[in-house]
């Protein structure tokens, strides 16, 4: 175990210190969720009550499309000196690779989260949070995210040897990343809007816990062939 | 130290390795020869992991590379024609990263050991990006061998370098070679050859064509026998 994740460490730590370098994949991610949070706000009148019932799908929206920003990057940007084939000829576990990257990728989304989420509840002047609504919206949002990423990650994987992987990446990924934000989009709902029907989210995260349990043990176990050359 | 039986490869619908034999010992030096697009790059790649052979089968160090790969790879520097190096992080920091792919568990003194070797310790704060390719080549080197591997393979690893880049380059073959350490190099660097190797393979369109011990031999000579053998 530990073998595959000090490997794993050692790469999402690179990515992430490139990153806190360059700072390129987490502001064009924030720039691009401003855009979408301020857009809406103008478009529509945040005041009225109607409005909220946008929120959760605001929140997957900026989830997806910074999610893909990222993904986009996060193997291509490994193929300028064919580093990925410095990972392949090192001694250690494809499965690392992909948790490596996996972490990476989770990390950027989740921080451009945890600024856009709470900007949209200001400019929305959304103030039904409770402590309860905050601890279950929590529980939605890393669980989606989490299956999202990990879908994400395998598939960029996939797609980075392709000459136009700008475009397969999205193909490939939102049929199958359908289900978890349907069940994500769901969730938030209920606990934003009507947490008395708790229960209902329950299932519906149970559905995405099941999704991402399988989708990364699969992604751990299949990465091997991905990077086949 | 390797062995390679009867390894075939084909990408595609091209056979490009028509089934390689080899049997290198432990601490021999060994250039691999061929015109381009003979399979010397492709075989070394399938030796380190990096591709999977067709057909056939590599040992290293007596155990199958198939069922033990990931310890086998601790075993082996590779240096391709890419250098594998993160532009925008600095010697230290590459090498540092590197340290942990390869499970090495305090590489401080090493790097900046190595550094000073490769002539880089100048420059160790340095982002790569604005480094020379003999710089960069020099760098290569330093992250093949920092995990003291017990076989390196080299990929024309003189090509396009300055001459002080070349002469660190075979100071740091040298002194592996004395430590015992098996090294492969493919090159079309007669010169280089002469100083470093002595046995070279002749590879021909994805087959061994010769097999030849340098010892007591002279540049001169190889030349021709490689043009015998390898052009016509
Ligand atoms: N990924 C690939 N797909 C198709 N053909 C390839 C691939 N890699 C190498 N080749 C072909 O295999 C042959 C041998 O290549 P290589 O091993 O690089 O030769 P060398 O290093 O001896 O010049 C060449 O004809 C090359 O075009
Ligand atoms: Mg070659």
């Amino acid at each position: 175990m530990k073998r595959i994740l000090m490997p794993a460490l050692a790469i999402a730590g690179k990515d992430l210190y490139s990153e806190w370098k360059t700072k390129q994949v987490v502001t064009t991610m924030l720039i691009f969720s401003g855009l979408v949070i301020v857009t809406f706000s103008f478009a529509f009148d945040p005041s009225n009550q109607a409005v909220r019932a946008l929120i959760p799908g605001m929140i997957w929206m900026i989830t997806i499309f910074a999610g893909i920003l990222g993904l986009n990057r996060s193997f291509v940007s490994e193929q300028r000196n064919d580093h990925i084939h410095g990972f392949i000829v090192a001694p250690i576990d494809p499965a690392s690779i992909f948790l490596g990257k996996f972490i990476a990728n989770f990390v950027f989304v989740a921080a451009v989260q945890m600024i856009a989420i709470p900007l949209l509840f200001v400019l929305f002047d959304f103030r039904a949070l409770t402590g309860a609504s905050i601890l279950y919206l929590t529980g939605v949002v890393f669980l989606g995210t989490f299956g999202f990423i990990t879908v994400g990650t395998f598939l960029a994987a996939l797609s980075a040897n392709s000459k136009s992987s700008e475009m397969l990446l999205p193909i490939l990924l939102l049929p199958i990343a359908t289900p978890i934000i349907i069940a994500a989009v769901q969730a938030t709902k209920i606990v934003l809007i009507d947490l008395e029907a708790i229960s209902g989210a329950m299932s519906w995260m149970q559905l995405i816990f099941v999704y991402d349990l399988l989708f990364f043990v699969a992604g751990l176990i299949l990465f091997e062939y991905v990077l086949e050359v | 130290m390797i062995q390679s039986k009867n390894m075939i490869k084909t990408i595609g619908d091209k056979m490009i390795l028509k089934g390689i034999s080899l049997e290198i010992d432990g601490g021999e030096s060994v250039a691999v020869l061929g015109p381009n697009g003979a399979g010397k790059s492709t075989w070394l790649k399938i030796t380190a992991g990096l591709l999977k052979p067709t057909e056939g089968e590599l040992f290293i160090a007596g155990k199958s590379f198939k069922k033990d790969h990931l310890n086998l790879k601790q075993l082996i520097g590779y240096l391709g024609h890419q250098s594998f190096l993160y532009d925008h992080y600095t010697p230290v920091e590459n090498l540092t990263f590197f340290a942990k792919l390869y499970h090495l568990p305090d590489p401080g003194d090493k790097i900046h050991r190595l550094l000073d070797e490769v002539g880089l310790s100048f420059f160790k704060h340095e982002p790569v990006r604005s480094f020379s390719r003999g710089m960069i080549q020099r760098l290569a080197i330093a992250r093949a061998i920092l995990h003291d591997p017990e076989i390196l393979l080299l990929d024309e690893p003189h090509t396009g370098l300055d001459q002080q880049a070349v002469q660190i380059l075979n100071q740091v073959i040298q002194r592996k070679k004395k430590e015992g350490v098996t090294v492969v190099m493919a090159t079309h660097d007669f010169p280089q050859v002469m100083s470093v190797c002595d046995r070279a393979v002749i590879i021909k369109a994805g087959r061994v064509k010769d097999d030849v011990s340098l010892q007591q031999k002279t540049a001169d000579w190889l030349y021709d026998h490689y043009e015998r053998q390898a052009v016509q």
